[in-house]
């Protein structure tokens, strides 16, 4: 056995607090004091260029700020509209096609998922530098395809008549955010749904089967209640996530918000606050506001769900 | 349960094996559809500025690749970049290995004052949404004067709530507390018994662990944007962004430090993947 010198030698009282120390101090320094500091400069008018003694407790006036800022609502109203544009796709694409996986592919169930899945543990830098070329409005590989869809019939009807100046356009920068966001994340809810779906036992199919049940009755009386925790939960983590929208946005519009404020979310807006306006007071109140819509989303979530199985 | 698409078992009639086609079809292509930004991000690393933007464009493979890296190399340190996102991952994870083993350890076989409330904070925090970090952990760093410093980004990284999390329920589901009692009846002392007992036993979960730390740590854009002032101490994905300009941006070039910023990645996927999504879903499924 390892022998330790003696003042290494901790009692098993002891030993679980010096255990956690080094995680601890970490955890209050850099997690538990910064958000204590946030709710303190959200009370508090300051700029960072005048020292940490320039803080003036101004009360609510931040929030008050924020509340009658336009700017502020536009970007929440940018915010909830990404979220649903990417949120609710990636789940009416990820559970079909997670049944689909579950049901066949033996050989190819693998390939098939890592393939949808590869997108969420890429940088979202790089992904998004590289969405901004495929988006270009002469050149990009977006229009050209949208351009030949166009030449076959009935098909192209559905496509736009010019090239989409994706990027430029504000009606057309949230949708290429959204799809971004969608082909991003849609594979991560395939991998939750496929780890449920091999939750489901076996002999439900096999009685419903017996009583005659064809695959579609199977799939919205078998398949789809049983799935419900782990929709509610997809659809959590992506109200959560799809209310953080950072990266993607900021990206493709230069960290501006692009034309007419159209890819401005609310982190964005936060993060403009703080560092291109100076204002962290403000920003802190913001990102304080931003939590409560977050908190108050996700529990609405979690109370649809449970009224729509009693 | 209804025959799997691929076997011919009672129900796979005609036309169920039509809507069997159906399927494959479909996943198959949205896979192909899902890999083809990958696709192009390589090819067009391999293209001048001009070719990228030609029409059509560049579907194959082309010979720019070097003039591409040159152009990286001019405009950024961009070796130096690859280096320090390097170097913060490399700390980042063992600095998280370290820690969060150690205090999984605690949270799974040690009983203590506190303990359920600490664990809850710990795990409550994993809610917040990262935004709420971001002015607070600017104004903390720069109190400390680590502005521009690598351990800027490393150290805070490694109170990992979600590194705790995985790392007690691997413990409690697979280190045995006979063992840990056995050993202590024979003198082993408790720091003994993390370093020669439980660690050795948790090598999956820290593969898992690290793997997911490391990819966070190389991908992490919002902290280095809040930290990293000067472009010499840009991370990779800051130094990539710092490329792009309304005027004249060389998109070549960036497409070539895109991939070079995402190829680790994709080796790392190929190499581990199902140890990869395991881990990330263990998380998610909480």
């Amino acid at each position: 056995m390892l022998r330790l010198p003696p003042f290494l030698r901790l009692s098993p009282r002891y030993a679980p607090y010096a255990l956690l120390a080094p995680f601890l101090v970490l955890f209050v320094v850099f997690g538990i004091f910064p958000l204590l500091f946030s709710l303190y400069l959200a009370f508090h008018s300051w700029e960072p260029t005048s020292g940490l003694g320039a803080m003036h407790w101004v009360g609510l006036d931040n929030f008050a700020f924020a509340l009658q800022d336009e700017w502020f609502w536009k970007s929440l109203r940018n915010t909830g509209w990404l979220a649903v544009a990417s949120g609710l796709p990636q789940h009416l694409v990820a559970i079909p096609l997670a049944t689909f996986l579950h049901l066949g592919f033996r050989r190819w169930r693998n390939p098939m998922v890592g393939a949808w899945f590869l997108p969420y543990i890429t940088s979202s830098v790089a992904i998004a530098i590289l969405f901004s070329s495929l988006f270009s409005t002469d050149y990009g590989l977006i229009n050209l395809a949208i351009a030949t869809v166009r030449e076959i019939p009935l098909l192209g009807a559905l496509m736009p008549n010019a090239a989409v100046d994706w990027l430029n356009d504000p009606d057309s920068l949230k949708p290429a955010i959204a799809t971004i966001v969608f082909w991003r994340y849609v594979g991560f809810n395939v991998v939750l749904y496929l780890a449920a779906l091999q939750t489901i036992p076996v002999d439900l199919y096999e009685a419903a089967t017996i009583d005659g049940a064809g695959r579609f009755q199977q799939f919205f009386h078998i398949t789809l209640p049983s799935l419900r925790p782990m929709i509610l939960f997809g659809v959590t983590l992506s109200v959560i996530g799809g209310l953080q929208l950072f990266e993607e946005p900021f990206i493709l519009t230069g960290g501006k918000g692009g034309s007419d404020q159209a890819g401005m979310t609310a982190a964005v807006y936060l993060y403009r606050n703080a560092f291109d306006f100076n204002d962290f007071g403000a920003a802190s109140a913001m990102s304080w506001l931003l939590f409560l819509v977050v908190a108050t989303l996700t529990w609405l979530t979690h109370r649809a769900f449970r009224r729509q199985g009693d | 349960m209804q025959a799997p698409f691929d076997t011919a078992g009672t129900a796979a009639t005609g036309g169920h094996r039509m809507s069997a086609w159906a399927a494959y079809l479909m996943v198959g292509v949205g896979a192909l559809i899902m890999l083809a930004p990958f696709y192009f991000m390589f090819v067009f690393a391999t293209h001048s500025r001009t070719e990228i933007f030609s029409l059509p464009p560049p579907m194959w493979f082309g010979d720019d690749l070097l003039a591409n890296l040159q152009i990286l190399t001019q405009r950024l340190p961009f070796w130096r970049n690859l280096g320090l996102s390097l170097y913060v991952g490399v700390c980042n994870t063992l600095l998280t290995l370290l820690f969060c083993s150690m205090g999984g350890y605690a949270f799974a076989l040690y009983e203590f004052r506190f303990k359920k409330a600490l664990f809850g904070l710990v795990m409550g925090t994993m809610l917040l949404p990262s935004f709420m970090n971001m002015i607070p952990s600017f104004m903390i760093m720069d109190l400390l004067g680590w502005i521009d410093q690598p351990r800027a980004l490393y150290i805070p990284g490694a109170a990992s709530a979600f590194g705790i999390f995985l790392m007690r329920q691997f413990i409690g589901a697979s280190v045995p507390r006979e063992l840990v009692e056995a050993a202590r009846m024979d003198g082993c002392g408790e720091i003994g018994i993390y370093a020669r007992i439980v660690l050795p036993l948790l090598k999956p979960a820290l593969g898992t662990l690290g793997l997911i730390t490391f990819i966070a740590s190389w991908n992490n854009f919002i902290g280095p944007l809040v930290v990293m002032r000067s472009p010499d101490m840009y991370t990779l994905p800051l130094a990539l962004r710092s490329l792009q300009s309304p005027v004249d941006t060389e998109w070549g070039a960036l497409m070539a430090g895109s991939a070079i910023a995402t190829l680790p990645l994709i080796v790392l996927f190929m190499l581990c993947s199902r140890q990869l999504i395991s881990g990330l879903t263990t998380g998610a499924v909480k």
